[in-house]
């Protein structure tokens, strides 16, 4: 009997590396931290009711983001460690296949985990306010949506100690993510891990499609949107394109892994070249998906710090829209080297190059937006300035990849890793810092501590190019990724070197915002005013952080930048708009439902991953149940009453 | 207690029919947004099931020696399938007249109707696979057979879902009668089966039609 146990204790868990059991013990460690933290302090009534149930989509955006964050210092550690690998080969720091797991690791969590989420945060945070709602149009829907992401972030990860991790790259191409290639686990927590939260994905891109759609406020023409909320229906028609790929091509793996059929694998007529096409008809929109949404955080910013409306919009909006749609049809440059033939390609490497002309409208739209502006260089400014040129040049480099003869050269080198690293932070992590900058005192009511902030973007900056202009090099010398040794004589080693050391910078980087946001706690100053950085679009015209139902009354809007041609008409004379008497505010309730009915989605992946029917036909069963019961309910909202809404704005506007 | 807390007059019941006269509706008509995301994830499903017909398409020719569909498939048994499932796109039709002509009884009459058309289909196509299964054609028989199973399989799963669904709401409908609430959901249903129908007019074209000429 104790040998059994001790067997399957040691197939349940990972063992062997002293790495991993240090991140097992401190795990564990954690869990019963927090455990007794919120048994001490009684806190678990509270955790449930106002966040684990809550469908306001305010409280839903902050959880994504500090999932994200959480996942963003995952992903880091991970890179840290590829970096000290490289830098020091002959040290054997990770053996092979460990190695491999943390690239694939790496690469799934900081596009699928971290970008994503803090994207979807930015989203529910911004979005409903932008647009004088007040909430989304499915509240219901939108928490489903984040405790599917959740729960699907947290079946890839328990891989990492359970059962083990996967390790056949970020997009997992057969036949090395087949049975065959990856007999063990880890290849089916990537396959539930992903599915289930981009089911959640899917919905959110639904839901705020119909939300910008059908509830802007009274008057708002679309062309009068705030160019994010642009930038986010236009990732969103993407997302509702390319996701239905995703789930079926990882649906298709999974059937290939588990009852044997032959989609991808190499015998039985199957056809690995027909997953690569798939997968990346969903990866490639999938980085304009996550690019979209900070160019529409630049927008903003750009304006509000030059106080000048946005140079160009309406060639903003179209450019938006036709990079979302010309996102489809650059999927086969990835594999420009397999054999597709000249036209194919030729195509491909037009329609790639295309992409480069609505993008370089759009700096010069932002160059002309600050030409002669008021620049304010403010955290979110700088981080927006700083952007323009890494941008420009991660660009450039693309469009050299993009050329497919010379693709031939780049294929699969540290340039490729240096050029899309260059875009992706330098384009959506940059974007989002900003972003979350700029709405931090909208989310939170204070504002964090600039000083700070500034010690993080200079080492961030000059933590990126230490780490990754060296690559580019690294790549024409001819050095490839994914490999974890090379030899002293390729003469590769101290651009790696210098490399790590920028990696690591960035990681400092990352410690001063986490003292910026910890040091701003402490001290912190509560935002008098609404409106913290004398803001242009209607979510600065309310109290920070907004209350539950965000506009006791909703905005009438006349003009684009609603909120700053308000204060201009106060500060010309003209009356302010009439107030419109209160009335009563139809709101969701909470529900516990997708709280659940996620469990029930980890439960069924899990038993999946582990071929136990016995656990994963009831998590299915539970799945169900939940619709049911979604279905059976309809006490589902109710009515804020005018009396309270009176008091919660005499005590939110009472200070001012 | 729904709306305990002060309902404004006019809300109850159906939450698209606003409250007070000449207000902006506070609430954006959820009942036909919900219609409206509905439609949005039937683009998503439309990709889904686009994918799963290139894959098919990709693979048909790739039998491994093994048995193709032309030497299996039978299209007598289709045909019959075909007919009932247009028949019971046809009643999902009928259904929703009755419910505008605010006939509840009819309406729960015709909308089991549909339901056992639908079991009736779903009975056959299980029948089918058996036979197939019998005959030697299995999901991994080859890349052919793979995508046979799992385009026709994800259709069937789709109609199945779709009968379950259906048996909800005319639990629903029987208790709540038909109300602004009840009447979008049994627009998103129908919805839903006339898509299913004419997604599988493409799987008897493109799967049965083709694959046995």
């Amino acid at each position: 009997m104790l040998d059994k146990i001790k067997d399957f204790a040691s197939e349940f868990f990972v063992t062997g590396d002293p790495l991993i059991l240090g991140a097992q013990v401190s795990i564990g460690l954690s869990v019963v931290a927090i455990i007794f933290t919120l048994t001490f302090f009684k806190k678990w009534r509270w955790l449930w009711t106002e966040w684990l149930t809550s469908v306001d989509h305010k409280k839903i955006g902050i959880m994504y983001i500090i999932a994200s964050i959480l996942m963003l210092f995952r992903g880091g550690v991970d890179a840290l460690l590829m970096r000290v690998q490289l830098a020091a080969p002959e040290v054997e720091f990770l053996q092979p296949d460990h190695y491999n797991q943390i690239f694939t690791t790496h690469g799934v969590i900081m596009i699928l985990f971290m970008a994503m989420p803090l994207m979807f945060g930015l989203f529910n945070i911004v979005v409903p306010l932008q647009i004088g709602a007040r909430d989304v149009a499915f509240p219901f829907l939108n928490s489903l949506s984040f405790w599917m992401f959740f729960f699907g972030a947290m079946l890839f990860n328990v891989s990492f100690i359970i059962g083990g991790s996967p390790d056949a790259g970020w997009l997992a191409y057969p036949p090395l993510s087949e049975l065959s290639g990856s007999p063990g686990l880890g290849q089916d927590f990537y396959i539930w891990g992903i599915q289930i939260s981009g089911i959640g994905s899917l919905a959110t891109g639904i839901n705020f499609i119909v939300t910008i759609l059908k509830m802007r406020a009274p008057g708002m023409k679309l062309m009068q949107m705030p160019m994010f909320v642009w930038s986010v229906l236009s990732s969103c028609v993407t997302i509702i394109f390319a996701f239905p790929i995703l789930t079926v091509t990882l649906f298709l793996l999974f059937i290939d892994r588990y009852l044997g059929a032959h989609f991808f694998t190499l015998d039985g007529g199957g056809n690995p070249m027909m997953y690569i096409n798939l997968i990346w008809m969903w990866g490639h929109p999938e980085v304009y998906i996550v690019i979209l949404p900070a160019f529409g955080i630049f927008s903003e910013i750009v304006s509000a710090f030059s106080k000048k409306k946005l140079f160009g919009y309406k060639s903003m909006v179209f450019a938006l829209m036709s990079i979302s749609f010309f996102s489809f049809f650059t999927w086969a440059h990835h594999f420009f080297t397999m054999g597709s033939g000249a036209n194919v390609n030729a195509f491909f490497a037009l329609t790639t190059m295309i992409i480069a002309i609505p993008t370089g409208v759009k700096i010069f739209n932002w160059l002309f937006t600050m030409y002669r502006g008021r620049i304010r260089f403010t955290t979110p400014m700088m981080w927006t300035v700083a952007f323009i040129p890494c941008f420009v040049v991660g660009g450039m480099t693309g469009v050299l990849l993009s050329v497919a003869p010379a693709d031939f050269q780049f294929h699969n080198s540290y340039f490729l890793i240096a050029h899309f690293h260059q875009v992706l932070i330098g384009g959506v992590v940059f974007g989002y810092f900003a972003g979350l900058y700029y709405w931090w005192p909208k989310m939170f009511g204070f504002r964090l501590h600039e000083g700070l902030g500034k010690w993080a973007f200079w080492f961030w900056n000059i933590g990126f190019y230490v780490c990754f202009m060296p690559q580019y090099a690294l790549g024409l010398m001819g050095m490839t990724r994914r490999f974890n040794e090379y030899d002293f004589d390729m003469g590769w080693q101290p651009l790696n070197v210098v490399s790590t050391v920028g990696a690591f910078l960035m990681g400092i980087a990352f410690i001063f915002q986490v003292w910026q946001i910890a040091h701003s706690i402490k001290f912190f100053k509560k935002e008098k005013d609404g409106d913290a950085w004398d803001g242009r679009t209607l979510e600065w015209s309310i109290p920070s952080p907004a209350p539950l139902y965000n506009f006791a009354r909703l905005p009438q809007v006349t003009s684009q930048d609603e909120w700053w041609e308000e204060k201009q008409r106060i500060a010309n004379g003209q009356p302010a708009k009439p107030l419109a008497p209160l009335e009563p505010i139809h709101m969701p309730k909470n529900s516990g439902i997708p709280f659940i009915m996620s469990i029930c989605w980890f439960i069924a992946g899990f038993g999946f991953v582990w071929d136990w029917l016995w656990m994963a036909i009831p998590g299915l069963v539970g799945v169900a149940v939940c619709m049911l019961v979604r279905s059976f309910s309809y006490d589902t909202d109710y009515y804020i009453p005018v009396d309270e809404i009176e008091r919660t704005e005499a005590a939110l506007r009472g200070t001012k | 207690m729904a709306h305990a807390v002060s309902t404004p007059a006019g809300a109850h019941g159906g939450h698209g029919a606003g409250h007070g006269g000449g207000h902006h509706d506070d609430h954006h008509d959820q009942e036909s947004m919900k219609m409206f995301g509905f439609w949005l994830f039937l683009i998503t499903d439309v990709i889904l099931f686009g994918t799963l017909f290139a894959t098919y398409v990709v693979l048909r020719l790739n039998t491994d020696g093994g048995p193709t569909g032309a030497e299996l498939l039978e299209m007598n048994g289709i045909i019959i399938s075909t007919f009932i499932l247009l028949t019971s796109s046809f009643t999902s039709g009928i259904a929703v007249l009755e419910m505008n002509k605010g006939n509840k009884r009819g309406l729960i009459l015709w909308l089991a109707i549909t339901a056992v058309l639908g079991a009736s289909f779903i009975y056959l196509e299980v029948n089918e696979f058996m036979h197939l299964v019998h005959e030697g054609a299995n999901i991994g028989t080859s890349a052919y057979w793979s995508a046979f199973f799992v385009l026709v399989g994800t259709h069937g799963l789709h109609v199945s879902l779709g009968l379950v669904w259906m048996i909800a709401l005319i639990l629903q409908i029987r208790r709540r009668g038909i109300t602004p609430v009840t009447k979008r959901k049994i627009g998103i249903i129908s919805l839903y089966w006339h898509f299913l129908d004419v997604v599988w007019i493409f799987v008897f074209s493109i799967v049965y039609l083709m694959g046995v000429m």
